[in-house]
């Protein structure tokens, strides 16, 4: 098991040297003068000169990457051209923020799509069936930013619930920050409920059409323990690979999310930073999401491995 | 009722009205703010943080007039190269340290040398600081600059904390000391910035709130939203198409000053190979375009009327615009008389627009009209830092970009226009324009600016390297119980005398 994680990890590391190189062009192909971008409309240019001086933007594009894989080895992602903050300073405060919006909405989205597609696969062809389909598929359809605008007007303005954005850390205000997190949790959480619910009740489907499950029905075991304890057990193996999946469309979602609630997580950091050419940030982001994807797949493999016994034979 | 549920729904209660008194003012930007080092800042919403944070040698009057803040009075002396000021006795910074003429000498030259200092072309036409007295400063000019005491109504002009911008260098800007009604307490990046009531501030009384925090909310629609839901008091910008909405609501006001600034379409007149155009080679084309545009119409169509139709740098409600060359009407058959004379039957251009929904409604509506008088807009939408290098670079035909504004009129035209100038991106040149614009930098009798200005739009107008189109209004929307605001042209928010009513 050990030597397993080991070997995975060492996969790991050019992949995370491959996308550090692929964003770091990519970055430079990008239209759009940096030095523009940060020196403010007077474009004074003595400030232009200054800017590209310090953050080496005449030097070769191979020196620039050079200079900035070798302080990423020892830990040092930058400085953002737009705040003068260190990058891993920048990273440190947002990425929490991110992950407790993701947290939430992953919570949410188990709590609305497990059920719902066990359910609509174990009543398969009824009106609940047809009900959970149909708000799955708008769930996948609605798009974010309007479901979130919609919230806002509903819960906030209207019903003066809830506050309408803003973010308080959990450590300072656990339920400020419950409040403040929840409509953009849960915004999050339906887009991936809907995913999650289809894929449930295709893969239950899959696993009470099996012969053991006859079996057990056939033992006359009662149809509960059936669902839960048999079927249910071994169709969870696709739901954690697609969960980890998932773990890129909260990435994404929550960029959008983040936007419209105000929420200073990762996904603002980065918007703002490819807007205004913040190369460092985007650099930092992006390795620091990259690390975090590789992360997310390994442990769902692990628990993959712990969940399927017919696994551990393989290693 | 349960007792306890009583006693603790009262204690609530309490607390809220107490919050009530101690009231902490919440005003909503529409992005975050840079670094908060005056000398290194570059964002409009870092000013408008500045107002409550630093104070500056002098402010302005909302008609643009420049009145005393931290230099009491002033006067210009040697033909216009000396200015001298008297600074104002028993101010302290924030971290306790006094302002006197040392200070002002040790903020100019910082402005004028720090290596990361955005303020140098501000500050190019002193040559040198003089400490007369502990309270009077002398500056000494290169040459006669009429834009000075605006710059130093702004950034240029505010003034940190020596001891702490030493010890902090280029890093002052994460724990800023200066001198205004407010001191820093903390901020969060993208997030929010908190400033609390500074109790020893040279003119306390006037400020009536115990803390300001700012929080950047992009979105239009969600930042009114927190208005309407009470999370916030204030916000800055409001979409002119929420106008109506904001006035509707009973629990809102609104103010609005016209900005400073302008939109317009800059002409690639003499900017590299892209300027061989007919468009940037033959004014008739560029005074066919302008003819085929209804200002008005624009204003009313994108802007529900809320902005001001305009055709020159500065808006027709400011004491500099050139009331002879009022905006034109419409006049479709003018233009196409003038495309004929110049031998077109139809002309297509390319204009490039930032790709965001409201100036590309803009450039649409513009598309619209111009087709009518033969002329075809092709639009090019270009993500915002693209459009700026392309610009820089002559990489364009015409582009529609606007400018944020000056107190000074100087500053909204004589470094778009003059040969060669920093932000002359139509690449435009006429030395007949350079002379007057640069005679009216030399003197400071405002009559003899006037003229000058006046002479070089007359000129401008014919050739139009800029043709501009509107210019937009600050909107402010507020909780009705927020009294005092006065609305001013550079859009900033100062809280003198604002006062909450419970």
């Amino acid at each position: 098991m050990l030597s397993y994680i080991l070997r995975r990890l060492a996969i790991a590391i050019p992949t995370l040297i491959l996308v550090s190189m692929f964003i770091f062009t990519l970055q430079k192909i990008l239209p759009g003068d940096p030095a523009l971008a940060l020196a403010g409309e007077e474009r004074d240019a003595a400030a232009l000169e200054f800017i590209r001086e310090k953050y080496k933007l005449n030097d070769p594009i191979y020196e620039q990457y050079l200079a900035w894989a070798g302080g990423a080895l020892k830990g040092d992602l930058g400085i953002s051209l737009r705040t003068n903050q260190p990058v891993t300073e920048l990273i440190g405060q947002k990425l929490p923020v991110t992950i407790q919006l993701a947290v939430m909405a992953i919570i949410i989205a188990f709590i609305i799509g497990i059920p719902m597609g066990v359910l609509s696969a174990v009543k398969k062809g009824t009106v609940f069936d047809y009900i959970a389909n149909i708000v799955a598929l708008s769930g996948l359809s609605i798009p974010n930013f309007w479901l979130g605008i919609m919230l806002i007007l509903l819960v906030s303005v209207n019903l003066g619930w809830l506050p309408a954005s803003g973010y308080v850390s959990p450590f300072i205000d656990p339920l400020r920050s419950l409040e403040t997190m929840i409509m953009p949790a849960f915004v999050l959480g339906t887009a991936l409920a809907a995913t999650l619910m289809r894929h449930t009740r295709s893969a239950m489907l899959g696993v009470l059409r099996a012969d053991y499950v006859r079996t057990a029905r056939s033992k006359g075991l009662g149809e509960t323990v059936v669902v839960i304890k048999h079927a249910f057990r071994n169709a969870l193996l696709p739901i954690v690979t697609m969960t980890a999946l998932l773990f890129g469309e909260l990435l994404a979602g929550a960029v959008l999310t983040e936007q419209i609630f105000t929420i200073p997580g990762f996904g603002k950091l980065i918007v703002d930073a490819v807007f205004t050419r913040d190369y460092a940030v985007v650099q930092g982001v992006v390795l620091c999401t990259a690390v975090g994807y590789l992360l997310i797949n390994l442990v769902a493999d692990i628990v993959y491995f712990l969940l399927n016994p017919r696994m551990r034979s393989v290693l | 009722m349960n007792r306890k549920f009583l006693a603790t729904l009262l204690l609530s209660v309490a607390a809220m009205t107490g919050q009530a008194f101690a009231h902490d003012l919440r005003i909503a930007l529409q992005s975050d703010a840079d670094v908060l080092d005056p000398d290194q800042s570059r964002t409009f919403v870092g000013r408008i943080v500045y107002t409550s944070l630093c104070d500056k040698l002098v402010d302005i009057t909302p008609g643009l007039k420049i009145i005393p803040q931290l230099a009491t009075e002033w006067s210009w002396g040697d033909d216009g190269k000396t200015l001298t000021m008297k600074l104002r006795e028993g101010v302290t910074f924030h971290d306790g340290e006094p302002f006197n003429a040392k200070a002002v000498a040790y903020n100019i030259n910082r402005s004028k040398t720090l290596p990361e200092s955005r303020r140098k072309s501000e500050l190019a036409s002193v040559d040198s600081t003089e400490v007369v007295g502990d309270y009077e400063i002398r500056f000494h000019l290169k040459q006669p600059d009429a834009t000075l005491m605006a710059q130093l109504a702004d950034r240029a002009g505010m003034m940190i904390a020596p001891q702490a911008a030493e010890k902090e260098g280029a890093d002052f800007g994460a724990n800023p000391v200066c001198s205004g009604p407010f001191k820093f307490k903390e901020r969060v990046a993208q997030d929010r910035i908190v400033l609390t009531k500074y109790d020893n501030y040279w003119n306390a009384d006037k400020f009536h709130f115990d803390s300001v925090t700012f929080l950047p909310i992009p979105d239009t629609t969600v930042r009114l939203a927190n208005l309407r839901s009470g999370d916030i008091d204030m916000l800055e910008r409001l979409a002119a198409t929420d106008l109506a909405a904001a006035k509707a609501d009973p629990n809102l006001k609104v103010e609005a000053a016209t900005s400073l600034g302008y939109q317009g379409i800059t002409i690639n007149t003499g900017n590299g190979e892209h300027s061989k155009t007919p468009l940037g080679e033959d004014k008739r084309l560029r005074q066919a375009l302008s003819l085929s545009i209804d200002r008005d119409a624009l204003n009313q169509v994108v802007f529900e009327g809320a902005f001001q139709a305009g055709n020159q740098s500065i808006s027709p409600s400011s004491p500099w615009y050139d009331n002879s060359n009022p905006v034109p009407a419409r006049d479709v058959e003018k233009a196409k008389a003038l495309l004929k004379e110049a031998g077109y039957d139809r002309l297509e251009i390319e204009m490039s627009v930032p790709n965001n929904p409201v100036q590309t409604q803009v450039v649409q509506v513009l598309q619209a009209m111009a087709a009518e008088a033969n002329i075809d807009i092709k639009i090019v939408s270009k993500e915002f830092a693209k459009l700026l290098s392309d610009d820089s670079s002559g990489d364009f035909m015409a582009s529609q970009i606007g400018w944020s504004g000056r107190v000074d009129p100087d500053g909204n035209i004589h470094a778009f226009v003059t040969c060669k100038a920093g932000l002359n991106d139509s690449g435009y040149c006429n030395p007949e324009v350079d002379k007057l614009l640069n005679a009216a930098r030399a003197t400071s009798d405002d009559e003899a600016r006037k003229k000058d200005y006046d002479a070089a739009n007359a000129i401008l107008l014919d050739e139009l390297p800029i043709i501009y189109l509107y210019h937009e209004k600050w909107i402010w929307a507020m909780n009705k119980k927020l009294e005092g605001f006065t609305a001013y042209p550079d859009g900033m928010i100062r809280l003198e005398n604002v006062t909450y009513a419970d």
